[in-house]
This record gives C-alpha cells, structure tokens and sequence, in this order.
C-alpha cells in the first residue's frame, strides 16, 4: 500500500510538473509579450522598457526556471493590470469559487443519486427512459444559456434572486444550480449503472435468497457497492467543476478565480492566467490523487495498479 | 414495431440531418446577406409575436441583420467547427490510444501519462487563454479544440486495442509476417472503429456546445460572423427585453447538440459498446 501511495503521488507530482512547463508555453504562444502588455500605439522605446522592467529580455529558459522555482515557493509574481500579488488575488479569489464548487457538486449528488438508483431500479420502465431523457437533456443543455434563462425567470420575472454580483448567499444560488446541472449527467449515468451492476450479483442474489426485505437489499447491499466508484467520481468531478466554473462566473458575474481568469485573459494578464491554469490543474490532480488512494483503500483489488 | 431507443436514435438523426441541410442550402432560401445591416429595422420581433414581420420571419438583431439567416449561417460554423475538430482531435486520440493499447509497457505508460496530463488540463480555461492571447479566429477555435478534445478517443481506443490485441486474426497476422503498422492499420482500426464512432459523435456535440461557450465569452469565433454562441452573447444585453434574441440561437444550439447525442446514444446500444466516460 505505500509502495502505491508513493508511486501514486510521484506521477501526481511530475504531472504538475508537466502542467507547469505547458501553462508557461501556453503564455508565450502570443508571441512577443512586451508588445501585448504595452498595446497598440506604444512606441518602440516603451516596449523596451516594458521588456526590462518584466524580465522579458532574458532568454525562455531562464524566465521559465525563475518562475517554476518561485511558483514552488507560492509565489506566482506580480499581476500588470490588478498591480497585486497574483497569490493574493486567486486566495482572495478562491473561497467564491470553492463555495460554487461545494454547492454545486452536493447539489448534483443530491438529484443524481436518487433518480441513477430510482433509474437503475425499475430498468426499461417508462421511469428509467425518464430519467435517461432528463440526462440527454441536461448533457446538451449550454450553461451559460441555461444560467441567462435562469436569470430572466428567476432574476426579472419573478424578482427572487439578484441577478449577478457576489454579495450575498443569494448570489450563489442560480450559479450553483446551473453548475450542478453540468455535473448532473455524468453522475446519474454512473450511479444508475453501479446499482444494475450490483443489482445483478451474485450477493444481490444471495441476500433475495436469504428471504431479505427489498429495502434492506437495496439500501445496505447494492447501493454501499454501487456507491463507491461514485463518490471517489465525484472528487474528480468537483476538479472538473472548479475548472469549469470560469464560464458560470462569467455569465453571473461572480468574482470567483474563474472570472479572475477572464478578466485576465481579456487584459493580457498572463502572469495571472498561467497561475490559475496551474492552480486548477493542480486542485483536479490533488483531488484524483486522493480518490485514487481511498479507492484502493477501500479496494484492494486496485492497489496493484 | 419500433422500440423506443430505436426512436431516440432516428429522431436524432432526423434532427442533425435536418440542420445539416439547412445549415448547407439554408442561407440562400432566405434571400437576406447575413451581414448585411439595416439600422432602420433594429430588433424586429420573429412573426409570431407582435410587431413581427413576414420580411424577417425571426426578426431581426441590434444591428439589424436577418436573424434567421445568421442563425443557419451559424448552423454552418458549428457544424464546420465540431466535424473539424473531431477529425483533429480523432487522429491524435486515435494514434495515441491504438499504439498504448497495442504495444502496452513502456509506451503505454507514456500515453497514459499523457493522457493523465491532458485531463488535468482545463479545457475551457486553456481554450480561453490561447484564442484571448492569440486573437481569435475561426482556425485558431478548431485547432485548439483540436488539440485538446482527443482525451475520450484516446481512452477508448487503447481500452479496446487492448481488447483485441491478442484475438486469434491478429495473430494470424503476425504469423503472416506483417508488421506492427499494417496490423494496426488493417486489423486493429477497423475492428474498433463502431467504437471510434461513437466517440466521434459526443465529441462534435462537446466541440459544438464548447465553441459556443467561448464565443459566448468574446474569445471564439470572431464577429461579424454569426456564431450561435455569439449571437447569445450579443442578444444578452437586449433578453430582459426581448427574450426572443437569446432563446432562438439557445434553442437551436440545445436541439443540435441533443440531436447529436441521440445519434451517439443510439450508435453505442446498436454496436452494444460500453464507451468509458
């Protein structure tokens, strides 16, 4: 097991260390960076200057090196346009984003696990093609047009919810429903075909046999078997979300790390926008690591893996 | 008598056929340049609703512009967008996927790692970073989707090489003396191609639904041209007015990529393949 653990985490760190040389090409894809964060109608003279005063004059190499050994540290360098720390900005950022993510992965559980055993219980019944139906809709349903008619019923119409900001609880509340229709599908679909899988087992059968009552099989058999793969699915799920959150935020206006993205992204900002890539794919990694581990705690038939 | 499933199956095909056609003869029927402007006729309501026109039978957009002819002229690009994304991102998927499953060992230790790599990635953050720092353009859009939507191919194709790496034909064909190429190519790939395809079609449906997003965002395809997702972004500061601007591309944008995924769905029960997600 910790032979697993070990080798587990060691390809968990250099797949950070993967993300981070890429997330560091990625900003230079725009060519000339000096250029860019000086804009249109500067003079050669200030692109020089610009070039100096942000290390831009020093080769690749070294500017990757000094940012890879700061980034270790925590320490992800100055932003151009918001002149803070871009540590500072994604902490002071992060817990909106967290919140978001939370709401929206227990809400998602919250409708997809009884309607994936509901479904996986009366198979083939007009319930289960139900169900699948209201999967095949929330899988093509776009979230920011979601989150934009949320806005209009529930904003302007029926005048319930403030319609965008970060102020209040109330904020959360459209944001989190739409993310958690995003995740919904995917949870379902797992959790109706887990509790098939353990319906039709042999121990399934065995416990009928024994003369148990169909709540006690369904409840204490098949859905703690079933549930398993569902619960390590939702933390790498939540990763999925946290990344994901950056078009919700927008929509909503909601000043989670996701709108810090695109806020920088559309400023050029790109010591920012490299932290933020970093950081969320280091959450996702972080999160299946951890998943992984539980899993083969709870099952050691995965440890060899 | 036809089984419900099988319903599902052609009212998708129905669907996506039907949008395919409008998308390819759609903008010339409707006798309006999807361009063109007229700021004398600005938000035109579509004929149903009152004030509406028989000259713009879904009105009319802030600029003026026909808003049924940009929303088949958009059909165009999402379809264009989504078939040439997956054809990129199918090949790299593809490859990766057959030569882990196929050879395994060291090789396929790397592809998984790079696999592990690109899902840690995320998507519409890193899509956004590349158009926002290059300059958006409808290439750029199909290339970066390109360049990261192969994760799905490539899992599926290494689980299913895996599968049949060792059956008796591809043996057969080692005992013939053909190389690892030609077994790959002729013996492998066409025997985990039913699978390819239902890849192929939820991933046109998530290149589609992402390219709408990005548009929608300012960073994807870029205006004038009457991308669905664009032209929600430019009717939101007109829906709490006019609710039309917004639901009408939304609504074809939901039909489509349903339709899509019915097709797929459809696809993976005809072939009885469990594709991994």
């Amino acid at each position: 097991m910790t032979r697993f653990i070990l080798r587990r985490t060691f390809l968990a760190l250099s797949v950070v260390m993967t993300v981070m040389a890429m997330a560091f090409v990625l900003t230079r894809l725009s060519g000339d960076l000096a250029i860019s964060i000086a804009g249109p109608g500067s003079t050669q003279a200030d692109v020089e200057v610009i070039r100096k005063a942000y290390g831009l004059d020093r080769s690749v190499m070294v500017q990757f090196f000094d940012w890879t050994r700061l980034a270790l540290t925590g320490d992800f360098g100055n932003s151009f346009f918001f002149k803070d720390k871009v540590s500072t900005l994604i902490s002071q950022r992060m817990p909106v984003t967290f919140t978001l993510g939370f709401t929206g992965l227990a809400l998602a559980l919250v409708i997809s696990l009884p309607l994936g055993i509901v479904a996986a219980l009366y198979e083939n019944t007009w319930i289960d093609r139900t169900a699948s139906l209201l999967v095949m809709v929330g899988q093509a349903m776009p979230s920011f047009w979601l989150g934009l008619i949320l806005m209009i019923v529930f904003g302007l119409q029926l005048g319930w919810l403030p319609i965008s900001g970060t102020g209040s609880w109330q904020h959360f509340v459209m944001p989190a429903i739409v993310l958690a229709f995003t995740a919904v599908p995917a949870l379902t679909r797992l959790m109706r075909s887990g509790m098939i899988d353990a319906l039709g087992s042999d121990y399934i059968r065995t416990a009928r046999a024994k003369g148990l009552s169909r709540s006690s099989i369904i409840f204490k058999h098949a859905l703690r078997n079933a549930a398993i793969p569902v619960v390590s699915i939702a933390a790498v799920q939540l990763g999925f979300m946290l990344g994901g959150s950056i078009v919700i935020e927008t929509v909503f206006a909601l000043h989670g790390v996701g709108y810090l993205a695109w806020e920088s992204i559309s400023k050029n900002d790109f010591p920012v926008v490299q932290a933020v890539v970093l950081v969320l794919a280091s959450i996702y990694i972080g999160l299946t690591l951890v998943s992984d581990i539980l899993n083969a705690l709870l099952d050691p038939r995965l440890r060899g893996a | 008598m036809l089984r419900v499933k099988e319903l599902g199956f052609i009212i998708g095909l129905g669907i996506v056929g039907l949008v395919f056609v409008a998308a390819v003869i759609g903008p010339w029927l409707t006798g309006h340049d999807p361009f063109a402007q007229d700021l004398n006729a600005r938000l035109i309501p579509p004929f149903w609703m009152e004030g509406g026109s028989s000259q713009h039978w879904f009105g009319t957009d802030q600029l003026g512009r026909d808003y049924l002819t940009r929303l088949l002229y958009g059909a165009r690009i999402s379809l264009f967008i989504g078939v040439l994304t997956v054809v990129t991102s199918g090949i790299i998927g593809t490859s990766l996927g057959v030569l882990g499953g196929f050879y395994g060992g060291r090789i396929d230790d790397a592809v998984l790692f790079v696999i592990t790599c690109r899902l840690s990635i995320p998507v519409v953050l890193v899509a956004l970073a590349v158009v926002g720092l290059v300059g958006s353009s409808l290439t750029l859009v199909v290339s970066t989707l390109g360049l990261l939507l192969w994760d799905r191919f490539a899992v599926v194709a290494r689980a299913t090489t895996m599968q049949i790496r060792s059956l008796d034909y591809v043996n057969a064909a080692w005992c013939s003396g053909c190389s690892p190429f030609h077994i790959m190519r002729h013996e492998i790939l066409p025997n985990i191609s039913s699978h390819l395809m239902v890849v192929c079609t939820l991933e046109i449906a998530l290149a589609i639904l992402l390219e709408a997003s990005l548009s929608f965002l300012g960073l994807g395809v870029p205006p004038p041209l009457p991308s669905w997702g664009l032209m929600i972004a430019e009717g939101k500061d007109y829906m709490f007015f006019s609710a039309w601007v917004i639901m009408i591309p939304g609504l074809a944008l939901f039909t489509l990529v349903l339709g899509m995924n019915m097709v797929g769905d459809g696809l993976r029960r005809a072939f009885g393949t469990q594709v991994i997600k």
